[in-house]
């Protein structure tokens, strides 16, 4: 059970999916049960996972491996390769999560072509989970692109208004994106057959070789992988694409698109791009680039949504605010900064999921995300403005719920590295604060005005359902965060040093004495070498 | 081993209470909510008292862990309590008014919709800032610190349907923010160079560090920091604008957080950074400055306002002014006696002032009021008491705090003359408005709800009106304006309460007792303390002061009764002769408008029309707009290639053959 558990996990959508298509397409209820029991048995049997994954979460190298390299293509060199480590083991939790969250928010919502949207929704789940499986790179790339027509689908069929131009906007995006990503991919394959004479896509052994090509080659390589993965993160100024996609999904397409997709840009950086070219993300000038288009991100991001007047363009804004902290934290290269990243990336899942979730049920009563049609919602739907409080609240960063935990966690990565590069993120903070905060002001608060909005119906059991997951994980994030940063330890430990050899981890004295200077603080390293675990 | 006094309880506790009345109060009696809610902070105040019974058999400070917290790298932070001399005090004011004005917030808000959402916020304000005042390291205060900010913002909008309210709810809440920037700045500066943020490792490796000399050094950078988030959470300059407006609250939460305890957080925090400003002493400096300045300011504004409670809360900034200019002294036990005396005597003021506002049916604005003595004989007296403590009348409490900040200002070696004088000059301001809030409020013939009374009305010109009546939301409990009432017993019991104690509560600093109580904890392990300098300067000095100021005191009373019981007409005359000055002050000096004019409007404008019309729009999308339109142009001529006419394929498959046939062709001969 355990060896193939990786691929129970990343096919029992698909089979959903295939069992959808023997079901004739008037019979929606049924369509709606068989799916929505999919994903919750998509969940369910990724629970397993979580004490197994427990037990060895200290061991180095990845986990739970399934087959082996150049096993499915041998002519090629492609492998169907799984195997996961901390960081991913979280990553497909949040997607196993949000999958099932999303189908479950969809009942009401999607009412034509009910068959299709339930099938493509379940085949864009495995294509996920596939991402952050693959140990092999053909087959990430595989998984990459096969998740982009789904989302297309998704976005250019049960749209809003200008659907298409928002479909085609996100795929030509992301497919621009990943041409590059293809070329730099195929140099390291004929770059692997150059030093050892295989044709391989493994990723394990392209660890071995990618880190050491010539650095003016590998400038290159880092930015075509770079626009494959800041595109989907998205980082400023490749952003453009997110809001037209978020406004015009459906509702359960954004909270995937927002929960999920945009981190394998940031699974892209941390998996590939840091420990393939090492010299480069060093690279004192690369990283200021880095950092400077995450900053930016940050305080852009907060700027303009504060100034929107659509809900969802607002959320989509921020979005790209809360991954230029997750790219901040990556950038700074050390132990919190990447793992305050990781855990930021999962709050931002869980908050930001929950945000689209809370439009969506507005969009849903009263088909308008204009903020300027609502106020005083609070008056007649109660219980749906204390839940939306608690996500605000979680989405800004407040102490005892999840999101702060991840953005100190950052700032202090940040900060260890550079003062100001923290300094000017933490204005990101204040400004969350303020958009989120008159977000709820312009909506809840106030008397009634628009008669439309007097007889909403408050949150049914189904809806809240969607809600109780997210706000039990917001809160225990918040209050006991030690098991997501014990998780996280290993690999982020393994990839700093692989990243920074010798970089001061974990194991140095936490009490070293009055003041000691930075010399003596870099001096004294007990260094845990705990390079990439080789096949 | 000391025994374990389960500290964690005594946040707990409310938040139970929170809980409860949170999720259960919509359906339960007000009798029950208001049952829950009262047991459990008395709950905490009586384990308060415990505790402070235990405290001779403790080493002092006493460390407790509940749970670990964050771990990220190799910094830790953990569920920790803290228990010295400092934070008992703390603990025993917070719960104690606490308690006080959740039982009069049962009187008050009775007859609000929404009681025991009331209740609820209240109690989770009292978790948050007993957390605050007993966490056992920096960021477990961070959290306390963000926690009272929000429930801060919660009772300020808690009457959401009012526009007013609810902005400035949420202007407290974003300033403090910014505020809170320069506290988690120097959160990360205390991680980087220390490596900890528990207070007993911490302050371990600071003590044998020696005063950094004029100027920058980690210390000095530190505090300052530190001071830029006290400045939001205390309302000094130049972050203060938040709490005029946080007046919209019920005016129990103007009491309870923007009076007697969450705007006290930041002297707080100074006081128990003390050991980092000692050794930095340009930011001392600059924390003695800032609260100079800032109670000099506010107590001016306060002299021109005509809302009860604003009033009230220009004062509340300037004596937090008070606070901060005995800490910049390193007068830190003297900020912390103050700290404790307003607790006591500005809490009252503002209950009474509810008390005031519910006796005639809803109406701040003192021009509507007068005679109020003869009605409401209960709280006339009390805020008798509260008025002359806050003037500096001995032997009332506040006379003993506000004395001890003037003379140690003066005589501390980190003090000056001109702190001394501007404190002086500040206390004579504030003897004179709250003088004439009282002669306004309860003397003369009452101005409310009768026609007569129009002409009265011109004792003060307005230069707008602000207090039309709302149907929705106020402090207006439906009375009709008739006869003016006392309030009910639940609601004069804790008045009297702390009329006591803000008449007695200076006594505990007779002889040096306070001072040597906290001396334990203020101990700056430097060489040259400010107690022994003070001793030089003599006591013929500190005599003559002493009658300085209570001449100031008296003086006010005198000024305020002449221009406002005397002689009513002359103020509007005096108003009128200053002209601009005077709507200068009355407009608070224009400081928000000021605000809003460099600040948030090129921000949002800028946000809108540069970043998003011209950034993202123009420029980002414009460029893969016409990207994608020109590769639809080139498709489109390249389209005509698929006529769909046979013939034509045929043409560009040799077309295509050929080509390929000349390339090899051509790469053969190469």
């Amino acid at each position: 059970m355990q060896s193939h558990i990786l691929s129970i996990i990343l096919f029992t959508p698909l089979a959903g999916a295939l069992l959808l298509l023997f079901i004739p397409k008037q019979n929606k209820d049924l369509i709606r049960w068989v799916a929505n029991l999919a994903s919750l048995l998509g969940l369910l049997v990724s629970v397993p996972l979580v004490p197994w994954f427990w037990a060895q979460r200290y061991d180095p190298g990845f986990k739970f491996i399934e087959g082996g390299s150049n096993n499915w293509i041998p002519s090629i060199g492609a492998g169907f390769h799984l195997g996961i480590d901390g960081i991913s083991f979280l990553l497909i939790m949040l997607t196993t999560l949000l999958g099932w969250i999303s189908i479950l928010s969809s009942w009401t919502a999607i009412e034509t072509r009910v068959k299709e949207y339930y099938i493509w929704f379940l085949v864009l789940q495995t294509g996920m989970l596939g991402v952050f499986m693959a140990l092999d790179f053909f087959l990430f790339f595989v998984f990459w692109e096969a998740m982009l027509v789904p989302m297309y689908l998704l976005i250019g069929i049960w749209g809003g208004p200008r659907k298409l131009y928002a479909a085609i906007k996100f795929f030509l995006y992301t497919l621009f994106g990943s041409v590059f990503m293809l070329l730099g991919i195929l140099f390291l394959y004929f770059n692997h057959h150059t030093l050892t004479g295989i044709y391989t896509f493994d990723l394990l052994a392209l660890y071995q070789t990618a880190p050491k090509i010539e650095f003016h080659y590998a400038v290159w390589l880092f930015f075509a992988f770079f626009l494959g993965f800041a595109i989907k993160v998205p980082m400023f100024p490749f952003h453009t694409w997110l809001p037209d996609a978020h406004v015009e999904a459906p509702t359960a397409g954004s909270v995937i698109l927002a929960g999920v997709l945009l981190k394998m840009g940031t699974y892209g950086f941390v998996r590939f791009s840091l420990p393939f070219f090492p010299s480069v993300v060093m690279d004192s000038r690369v990283r200021s680039w880095m950092i400077g288009l995450s900053l930016v991100g940050i305080i852009y991001g907060a700027l303009v949504s504060l100034m929107q007047k659509d809900m969802k363009r607002l959320v989509a804004y921020s979005s790209v605010s809360h991954l230029g902290f997750c790219t901040l934290g990556i950038f700074a290269l050390n132990p919190a900064g990447i793992s305050g990243s990781v855990l930021q990336q999962i709050n931002h899942g869980i908050s930001t999921g929950a945000l689209f979730l809370i439009v969506g049920i507005l969009y849903e009563r009263r088909h308008s995300r204009e903020i300027s049609e609502y106020g005083g919602i609070s008056n007649v739907m109660p219980v749906y403005a204390t839940i939306t409080m608690i996500m605000f609240l979680s989405s800004m960063g407040l102490p005892l719920l999840n999101g702060f935990v991840g953005e100190f966690t950052i700032l202090q990565g940040a900060f260890m590295e550079n003062k100001m590069w923290a300094a000017w993120a933490v204005s990101g903070v204040i400004l969350a604060a303020a958009y989120l905060l008159w977000l709820y002001q312009r909506v809840f608060f106030g008397p009634v005005t628009n008669p439309k909005n007097e007889k909403l119906h408050d949150l049914t059991g189904r809806e809240m359902l969607t809600f109780a997951p997210l706000l039990i994980a917001a809160f225990w994030i918040g209050l006991y965060p030690k098991p997501f940063f014990q998780i996280l330890e290993q690999p982020v430990n393994a990839l700093v040093q692989t990243v920074r050899p010798g970089y001061p981890g974990a194991g140095a004295p936490v009490n070293a004495g009055v003041l000691p200077p930075p010399a003596a603080a870099e001096a004294a390293v007990v260094p845990t070498p705990a390079a990439k675990g080789t096949n | 081993m000391t025994p374990s006094l389960h500290l964690w309880l005594i946040p707990i506790l409310p938040l139970v209470g929170a809980a409860i009345n949170g999720l259960m109060g919509r359906r339960c009696s007000r009798h029950a909510v208001s049952g829950v809610a009262v047991a459990f902070s008395g709950a905490a105040f009586a384990m308060a008292l415990w505790v402070a019974s235990q405290i001779s058999s403790l080493s002092l400070p006493h460390l407790e862990l509940l749970s670990p917290w964050i771990r990220a790298g190799n910094f830790q932070a953990d569920f920790a309590f803290f228990l010295d001399q400092l934070s008992l005090l703390m603990l025993l004011v917070v719960s104690g008014v606490g308690f006080l004005i959740h039982l009069y917030s049962i009187g008050y808000m009775w007859d609000d919709a929404g009681f025991s959402r009331f209740m609820s916020y209240l109690n989770l304000f009292m978790f948050f800032m007993l957390t605050l005042v007993l966490a056992g390291n920096y960021l477990l205060m961070f959290i306390g610190w963000e926690g009272v900010g929000l429930s801060s913002y919660l009772l300020i909008g808690f009457w959401f349907t009012k526009d007013s309210a609810a902005s400035a709810g949420k202007k407290a809440f974003i300033v403090n923010r910014i505020g809170d920037f320069g506290f988690l700045i120097a959160l990360f500066l205390l991680i980087k160079h220390f490596n900890t943020l528990n207070f007993a490792q911490l302050f371990e490796q600071i003590r044998p560090l020696q005063p950094e000399v004029a100027g920058a050094g980690l210390l000095t950078a530190i505090g300052l920091l530190l001071m830029v988030g006290a400045a939001g959470k205390s309302a000094q300059i130049p972050l203060y604008v938040w709490l005029p407006d946080a007046m919209e609250g019920p005016t129990p939460v103007s009491a309870l957080i923007h009076a007697a305890t969450m705007v006290t957080a930041g002297v707080y925090m100074v006081a128990r950074s003390h050991l980092i400003f000692d050794r930095a002493p340009s930011a001392l400096t600059v924390v003695a400055i800032i609260g100079t300045l800032t109670a000099l300011f506010a107590a001016t504004i306060g002299i021109a306002q005509t809302d009860i409670k604003k009033v009230l809360a220009y004062s509340t900034i300037s004596q937090l002014g008070y606070m901060f200019m005995a800490c910049g002294v390193a007068a830190y036990s003297a900020g912390v006696f103050h700290l404790m005396t307003h607790a006591f005597f500005k809490g009252l003021l503002f209950l009474a002032a509810g008390s005031v506002i519910h006796a005639v049916g809803g109406e701040q604005d003192m021009r509507r009021m007068g005679g109020l003595r003869k009605y409401i004989p209960w709280t006339f007296w009390t805020m008798t008491v509260a008025t002359f403590a806050i003037a500096g009348f001995p032997p009332l409490a506040g006379f003993f705090s506000k004395d001890e900040i003037l003379w140690k200002a003066y005589s501390s070696p980190h003090g000056s003359w001109v702190f001394w004088l501007i404190g002086v000059v500040t206390a004579f301001i504030t003897s004179f408005y709250m003088f004439r809030l009282w002669f306004l409020t309860f003397f003369g013939e009452y101005r409310g709800a009768q026609p007569s009374s129009k002409a009265k009305l011109a004792t003060e010109p307005a230069a707008h009106d602000s207090h039309a009546p709302d149907p929705h939301a106020h402090d207006n409990h439906g009375h009709g304006h008739g006869t003016p009432h006392e309030s009910p017993m639940i609601m004069v019991l804790p008045l009297a309460i702390l009329a006591v104690l803000s008449f007695v509560g200076g006594w505990v600093a007779i002889g040096g007792r306070f001072e040597r109580f906290l001396a334990p904890v203020f101990d700056s392990g430097l060489t040259a303390s400010v107690a022994e300098s003070a001793a030089e300067t003599g006591g013929s000095t500190e005599t003559l002061l002493m009658g300085i100021s209570i001449a100031a005191a008296v003086s006010g009373l005198f000024l305020a009764w002449f221009l406002y019981h005397r002689q009513p007409a002359l103020p509007a005359r005096i108003a009128a002769s200053l002209g601009g000055v005077y709507t200068a002050v009355y407009n608070k000096y224009y400081v928000d408008d000021l605000y809003n004019t460099v600040f948030v409007k090129p921000l949002l404008k800028g946000s809108t029309t540069v970043l998003w019309h011209g950034v993202d729009q123009a420029a980002i999308d414009g460029t893969v707009n016409v990207a994608a339109d020109s590769a639809r142009h080139v498709s489109d001529s390249v389209r005509h290639m698929q006529s769909g006419n046979l013939r034509s394929y045929a043409g560009w498959v040799a077309a295509g053959a050929a080509a390929v046939i000349a390339y090899i062709i051509w790469a053969g001969v190469r």
